[in-house]
């Protein structure tokens, strides 16, 4: 933990060295959210609901994606970098350290300006949960809670996939981005709404809606199951292939050194 | 104490033709064909030996160093470093040995190299009281002084390969791995960094094992030679054992009044001749240089000579030819 926070220190150090750079940075990750923010906002003020959720409904499901993605991006950028580690020798350069390799990667980059998008995120919870009509009990609060941390972590799964797919090819990854950055964007609204074939793959193959619609419909009052309240630390379980890909890539990495 | 016996190492490179049918017909099936990067490489190494590791490009230098530091698995085939295998214990290996890769910066660009210094000793897990003493040791050593509070991107090269060489020894490796070490450095740059190793290795008897292409870091600093070519060990011994086999002689120059030019006779090849100007290598197994200086100023009338021993470049070239490689 320590040394992360070399790592993390070591980073502040190199950005801040480019002061006009970094502020500009933030305040366009700040910015860029926003215009999300008003898409949604304008959609609504033509239609009241979108498969029934209402707009503060749909602006916390929003600010849930958001945290989760830009919590996994801020801190596991490293993996988003992956293949320029793998493609320079820096990861070779990782393998003669000792320390784990996962750790290495995930601190190779740290890109702070992106809490431009906490900060963002932050304001449209601070706008959306009291707005949302959810009365914040306990267990709501900790339903809300699973959804941001899970998300996080199934992001950053999500990166890991993105990064031991590099070990094999270096080029076309940008599909990936489909189910990252696309994830985040889709996000936005409850996957309900993009059909039931969609949720399904979202629910059995990628679990990104088990962090999403099936919470939000226990955090809307929608369903009382548990088990809905509960999803969000089903979709961990996709964290075991993600590092088994992994572990298989490094593997295939140490045999050809390509 | 490093052992090496009979690594192999295989790639597949997918090859593909020039051209767009080529092209197409490489995305449907794809040629494979398949380089011995490695084949039975086999060496020891003991504690404290300072080792040359010379071969042209793609002899399989930097594969040997990657099985070494555990970056690469082989095919087959042992090495066992300070009684651990690479592959398989990483991280307890690597603690132990230090890497410069000539070409490749473990420094922040953007961060003083102080900083990086601090970082790498978290990364080591360094004592606080032993990296300052050693960082001081090699502030001196190498005259790092004010260099450590320079971001690396404001170093010079020569500058930029010292605060390299210190970075790699903070956590006091017991085996050094240096490949290409003084590439692209001037005269005194390249004095700075052999003087060094060379302290490195005799105070504090670690390991060294480089790579390079300049022959003065070999006749310098290497104890002993090992020349891979193609993938497999061909020599392995002194600078004597390389000189043996590289055949040692002189050569001439000489310069001399008339038209009609020499004919040299046996036991010397011609480098260079151009008009009033011979040059020759003489094999002084066959012929000594008195008998071919006797031999050419018999033929015309020679002004001036110049003798030159053949230099570790040429032997090495000489070598190269020999072996194919």
């Amino acid at each position: 933990m320590r040394l992360y926070f070399s790592y993390f220190s070591m980073h502040m150090k190199s950005q801040m060295q480019y002061k006009g750079n970094f502020v500009m940075l933030f305040v366009g990750q700040f910015l860029v959210a926003f215009a999300a923010v008003i898409s949604i906002a304008f959609l609504f003020a033509r239609f009241n609901q979108v498969d029934g959720f209402t707009f503060s409904e749909v602006l916390l499901c929003y600010a849930v994606m958001l945290m989760a993605f830009t919590l996994a991006e801020t801190f596991g950028r490293g993996f988003d970098r992956f293949p320029v580690m793998i493609g320079n020798g820096e990861f070779d350069r990782a393998l003669v350290r000792p320390r784990g390799l996962i750790f290495q990667v995930l601190v190779s980059q740290m890109d702070l300006t992106r809490l431009g998008r906490v900060v963002q995120a932050l304001l449209v919870f601070a706008y959306a949960l009291p707005t949302s009509g959810v009365a914040w009990t306990p267990d709501k609060v900790l339903t809300l809670a699973l959804m941001v941390i899970c998300g996080a972590l199934l992001f950053f799964a999500l990166f890991v996939v993105y990064a031991a797919l590099s070990f094999f090819t270096l080029e076309g990854l940008e599909f990936m981005n489909i189910l990252t950055d696309g994830g985040r964007e889709f996000g936005s609204y409850p996957f309900s709404i993009y059909g039931n074939d969609i949720l399904r793959f979202l629910t059995y193959v990628i679990p990104l809606a088990l962090v999403q619609f099936y919470p939000l419909l226990y955090l809307t009052g929608r369903s009382t199951s548990p088990l809905h309240m509960f999803t969000p630390v089903i979709s961990l379980l996709f964290l075991f292939p993600a590092y088994g890909l992994w572990r298989f890539g490094l593997r295939k990495y140490k045999s050809t050194g390509s | 104490m490093i052992e090496l016996n009979g690594i192999c190492k295989q790639f597949r490179v997918a090859r593909r033709g020039a051209g767009l049918s080529r092209a197409v017909r490489a995305f449907v099936r794809r040629d494979h064909q398949v380089i011995h990067a490695l084949t039975d490489v086999t060496f020891a190494i003991p504690d404290g030996q300072m080792v040359g590791y010379i071969g042209p490009n793609g002899a399989g230098k930097s594969t040997t160093i990657k099985v070494m530091c555990g970056v690469l698995t082989p095919d087959s085939g042992t090495c066992v470093i300070d009684g651990r295998v690479p592959w398989l214990e990483r991280v307890a290996h690597v603690q132990h040995i230090g890497a410069v890769f000539g070409q490749r910066s473990q420094l922040w660009w953007d961060v003083p190299v102080g900083d990086s210094m601090e970082l790498i000793r978290d990364i080591y897990r360094v004592d606080k009281a032993d990296f300052r003493a050693r960082l001081s040791e090699l502030t001196e050593l190498l005259q790092l002084g004010d260099l450590l509070a320079t971001p690396a991107r404001s170093l010079s090269l020569g500058q930029r390969m010292r605060c390299e060489l210190a970075a790699s020894l903070l956590h006091a490796p017991r085996i050094l791995f240096l490949d290409e070490p003084t590439i692209g450095l001037d005269a005194v740059s390249k004095l700075a960094v052999r003087g060094f190793i060379k302290r490195l290795n005799q105070e504090r008897g670690t390991t060294v094992l480089l790579t390079t292409h300049d022959m003065q870091d070999i006749e310098a600093l290497a104890q002993r030679i090992l020349l891979i070519g193609k993938g497999r060990i061909l020599l392995d011994g002194g600078m004597a054992d390389l000189k043996a086999h590289a055949g040692t002689g002189k050569t001439l120059t000489f310069t001399y009044a008339g038209d009609s030019a020499p004919l040299p006779g046996h036991g010397m090849t011609v480098r260079e001749q151009t008009a009033g100007r011979l040059t020759v290598a003489v094999d002084t197994d066959t012929l000594n240089v008195s008998q071919a200086i006797t031999q050419i100023s018999a033929q015309v009338e020679v002004t001036d000579i110049e003798m030159a021993s053949v230099s570790a470049e040429e032997m090495v070239a000489s070598l190269y030819q020999a072996y194919q490689i």
